[in-house]
């Protein structure tokens, strides 16, 4: 059955501050501030926790009646004193709400205000605002916005130093850490945001902390503008809402944009630009992980050869995992985005020219309804992207291999590695098995080798 | 055994709670936080708002009204009128599960309908994509009934959802479609948001059908949202007693059974503070008594069936629940036998909720532990002090701007179950008709309760009590963890349950013996066994 709707039904995507609440959770030292209902914090909160398993404190200006009618400056001011003396932050990191949008604050106005206030001791934070509305873009667009907004609020003029901004998009702790590894390895100091690597997949508290240790430091944000390079993973982002592209208007810092490294192809152009900006060979540890990678997919390519899957999710992660998926002779037979670039095609066009030949189908902008049509036409293997497609999964007898955001009916999606050779051999492996599992399920024999 | 664990001094500690504030904050946090005498009774200062700035566990009233309150009922379609986030992240988090009894029945909890607002209808109104949504609604299911949620935004943009709903019924003819405003910033909680729905549950489908249920004793189940299958267990004991369940507001239900709930005897209230205004309603134009009860705890369990049994008033109806009840309790006490020399003396908090800090202490009392420290997120003072305060309360500006619906004495429908003589002589035998007596009244003399706990108390008092158990909902776990207490969520129950009646409790007791003494938090060095854990903060108020 086929429905042409103007509601969304299941949606696949999630609204724009909560990707500003998480990317500001990336600062070190910083509280992220929603300025709306109070009702806005506590959605966001239990919808990150549910998938980090880790606490996510985000503040409010706990909007009511009046507020929504005569606006949120005393609320937002209040609250700012509140968050700063009670958590000593050294930045708060502001994300608008579709309530405070629709009356329209002029958040910065007030925050200008603010600012000139008597201190009481207790030194000001820094205050970055980000616009996130509510009605417009999705999760990814958030994330983005808060990213460029504390590099527009702190990134400054200077000598260039040795130095490379990395801008890693919405991916694991698991893979910020394994990004961190990679730049060490290569000895290239590094300034990367957001970093939520330990404040979203820590350990256990000697002390109680108000706010949990790790995160990049504003110092170092101020860094960006210094830097010889940035590299961005991102396929879609546009220049006006990039901190990279930002960074090389004002100044001059060359943007490089690649896709997220998901793949072989990929992870290798992300090491080969590692090499000409060190001018240093890849390390042995990584030929080694890609060589071990290569063997994996000479082992299991009999599994895996035209295999039809369903991929959906953020449209950086659907281009970046459909380049992988037809790197090891998969038919994503669908590519899907709640997102809405208007890009989705292009770029994959670019990655995958003969789309249309191959069968590949591209969506943006769509649902899990839209998708559940198109997976009865399209009778896939199984699916691939985040729990929201389980109900599917479940009703159509399609296994779910899930990857990315959200993940919370499994343990452990905060340590889903994703990038690099490494995480594409976590997920090699796991597409391996789950074709695997399906067919011992299958069988009437009840093979113990298969 | 650790019967002879020393408490700390409440007093002192309520003093170590407010020292850090400035002198208005902490006269403000002061009122919130009592030193429970359970003979007088302090006065608890409750829902009221919380400072911005101070993070909060409390949602909105559209969490109250659609996540809560109407959520459960499987075969209404719920639309959320606004941006995708609010749709989104009250799609199946609750975890209220329903049984259809066939396949073909219908039952729309996994769907999640939003109008996923743009700008430009934020510009121009989102009326007209509303109705669009709600004519997709009803073309792809035909369903007998469609609700509309507002979000934020909608009230500012001035969109009439009523009017959107009115239009589209009429156009239908055959699907009731009402809306609901609870946008986000009304009121001080999400309890706003449960007073909005009770209101128009009972406006729009109370009462639309009056075919006579059958059965001899017949009853409805009142605040009972079925989290992790907590309805299920109590519909069994309840046809295992010979009771009939008319219908539930709002676990396990269905709207025809909403519709015809009017028909019953009785309701009896779990959860007082989402769903005592119904109670009310039904009662001053049905002639419907309603009466407290507590199905969280074996013993519990069986003094509700027991009052239940006592209401009605029929000796065989007595006999049977006995019978119930003497089946029931012996492998409850097999599991207390085993379990309890473990659990017995260790100390539990619990803050969650409107009823569920109330609740789940007699599950605790049943395995010998004692609750220290108690409170609610969003409760009001009737909830802590018991109904008799209720003329004493004052209506603030919040409350002010939700509706209280002017309920007057069905002309045809109207019918008193029992005459006022014989309630009185059955709030004699001590049945909670009409009434609640709070948490304070159960609570142990020196406990302490503390409304609208903030982050900050919370740290303070776990560092103070050290208790062997904390439970509140997903958002404190992982932080209370961190710090080497196990906590138990009570909103979604770790995704265990069901906790209600007799299995309930087997399970609930079974779930706090793997908590309390899992090895795992023997590796996780807690704050106060380290120096220089110092904890300071400081508010303004607005």
């Amino acid at each position: 059955m086929k429905h042409a709707k103007t509601a969304t039904q299941n949606a696949c995507k999630l609204c724009n501050p909560l990707g500003a609440c998480l990317a500001f959770r990336g600062i070190e030292n910083c509280v992220p501030f929603l300025h709306g209902s109070q009702g806005c914090a506590t959605y966001i909160r239990r919808y990150l926790i549910s998938h980090y398993k880790e606490p996510i404190d985000i503040a409010s200006s706990n909007f009511h009646e009046e507020t929504a009618v005569f606006g949120g400056s005393h609320n937002l001011q209040v609250g700012l004193k509140n968050v700063t003396q009670q958590y000593k932050p050294e930045v708060i990191g502001i994300a608008t709400t579709c309530l405070s949008e629709t009356i329209g604050d002029d958040v910065e106005g007030i925050l200008r205000e603010y600012r000139k206030q008597p201190k009481n001791g207790t030194p000001m934070p820094i205050l970055i605002h980000a616009s996130t509305p509510s009605y417009q873009g999705s999760h990814i667009d958030g994330f983005h916005a808060a990213v460029r907004s504390s590099v527009k609020a702190l990134a400054e003029k200077g000598a260039t130093e040795n130095l490379v901004n990395i801008f890693p998009n919405m991916v694991s702790p698991a893979d910020l850490r394994y990004l961190k590894e990679i730049l060490g390895d290569f000895r290239l100091p590094y300034m990367m945001l957001p970093d939520y690597s330990q404040t979203m997949d820590g350990g256990p508290w000697g002390e109680y902390h108000r706010i949990p240790p790790g995160g990049t430091p504003a110092r170092a944000i101020a860094s960006a503008g210094r830097a010889t390079g940035s590299i961005e993973f991102s396929s879609t982002l546009e220049s006006s809402k990039s901190a990279a592209a930002w960074l090389e208007e004002s100044f001059g810092v060359k943007r490089y944009q690649l896709p997220l490294p998901i793949g072989i192809k990929a992870s290798d152009n992300f090491f080969a630009l590692l090499e000409r900006l060190t001018e240093r060979a890849t390390p042995e540890k990584y030929e080694d992980e890609r060589r071990r990678l290569v063997d994996a997919y000479a082992d299991g390519h009999k599994y895996v050869f035209e295999k039809k899957v369903i991929i959906y999710g953020e449209e950086d992660l659907v281009i970046a995992m459909t380049a992988f998926l037809s790197e090891i002779g998969m038919t994503p037979v669908l590519c899907a985005s709640g997102g809405k670039s208007g890009t989705l095609r292009k770029r994959l066009e670019e990655k995958v020219p003969d789309l249309d030949e191959k069968g590949i189908k591209v969506r943006e902008g769509v649902d899990f309804v839209d998708i559940e049509d198109e997976a009865q036409l399209l009778k896939p293997d199984f699916l691939i992207g985040n729990s929201k497609g389980f109900t599917l999964s479940r009703k159509n007898s399609i296994p779910l291999l899930r990857i990315g955001f959200p993940i919370h009916d499994r343990f452990g999606g905060q340590r889903v590695h994703h990038l690099g050779y490494r995480g594409t051999q976590e997920l090699f492996d796991r597409i391996v098995n789950t074709v695997i599992e399906q067919r011992q399920n299958a069988s009437s024999i009840g093979y113990t080798y298969m | 055994m650790e019967a002879n664990r020393i408490y700390p001094d409440p007093a002192q500690v309520r003093e170590e709670l407010i020292q850090k504030y400035p002198v208005k904050v902490a006269k403000k946090r002061a009122k919130s936080i009592i030193i429970n005498d359970p003979e007088t009774i302090p006065e608890v200062q409750a829902n009221v708002r919380t400072v911005p700035g101070i993070i909060t566990q409390r949602g909105c009233s559209y969490a109250g009204c659609k996540g809560v309150v109407l959520g459960p009922t499987r075969d209404i379609v719920n639309i959320t009128h606004g941006p995708i986030g609010c749709s989104f992240y009250s799609w199946l988090t609750r975890r209220n599960q329903t049984r259809t009894e066939s396949l073909k029945d219908e039952n729309y909890i996994p769907y999640c309908f939003s109008t996923d607002m743009q700008e430009e209808n934020i510009v121009f109104g989102g009326e007209k994509k509303l109705k669009v949504a709600i004519q997709e609604a009803y073309d792809l299911f035909h369903p007998k009934s469609i609700a509309i949620f507002s979000t934020c935004p909608v009230g500012l943009i001035g969109d009439d959802v009523h009017a959107a709903a009115k239009e589209m019924r009429e156009k239908f003819g055959d699907c009731n479609v009402f809306g609901f405003s609870c946008e986000g910033y009304r009121g001080v909680s999400q309890s706003a948001g449960h007073h909005i729905a009770n209101n128009g549950v009972f406006k729009h489908m109370v009462g639309r059908d009056n075919t006579p249920s059958e059965g001899k004793f017949k009853l409805n189940l009142l605040g009972e949202y079925n989290i992790g299958g907590d309805a299920f267990e109590i519909e069994r004991i309840f046809e295992k007693a010979g009771l009939t369940l008319v219908s539930s507001f709002s676990g396990n239900s269905t709207v025809a059974q909403i519709e015809n709930a009017h028909t019953a005897d009785l309701n009896v209230i779990l959860c007082h503070r989402s769903i005592n205004y119904m109670g009310d309603m039904m009662e001053t134009k049905y002639g419907i008594p309603w009466m407290k009860v507590n199905f969280v705890g074996a013993e519990s369990s069986a003094k509700s069936l027991r009052k239940i049994a006592e209401y009605f008033g029929d000796a065989e109806l007595k006999a049977r629940i006995e019978a119930v009840i003497a089946e029931e309790m012996p492998r409850v006490k097999a599991v207390i036998d085993e379990i309890r020399p473990r659990t017995e003396g260790k100390t539990a908090m619990l803050f969650v909720g409107g009823s569920r800090a109330h609740h789940y202490q007699d599950l605790f009392s049943e395995l010998g532990m004692t609750t220290v420290a108690a409170g609610y997120e969003f409760a009001h003072r009737d909830d802590y002090e018991g109904r008799n305060v209720l003329s004493s309360i004052k209506v603030d500006a919040d409350s002010k701007n939700i509706e209280e619906l002017k309920v007057t004495a069905d002309p045809v429908l109207y019918n008193p179950r029992k005459s006022e003589a014989e309630l009185e002589a059955l709030r004699e035998k001590g049945l909670e008709i009409n009434g609640y007596e709070g948490m304070m009244k159960q609570m142990t003399k020196k406990s302490l309760v503390v409304d609208d706990l903030s982050h900050y108390e919370s740290e303070k008092l776990i560092e103070i009590y050290k208790p062997d158990i904390f439970c509140a909902g997903i958002k404190e776990k992982y932080v209370v963890q961190k710090m080497g207490v196990p906590l138990k969520q009570l909103h979604s129950y770790d995704y265990g349950g069901p906790y209600t009646g007799f299995e309930g409790a087997v399970n609930f007791y079974r779930d706090i013996d793997r908590m309390v003494g899992n090895p795992v938090w023997k590796l996780i060095k807690a704050p106060w066994e380290k120096q220089g854990a110092e904890l300071e903060a400081s508010y303004v108020t607005q």
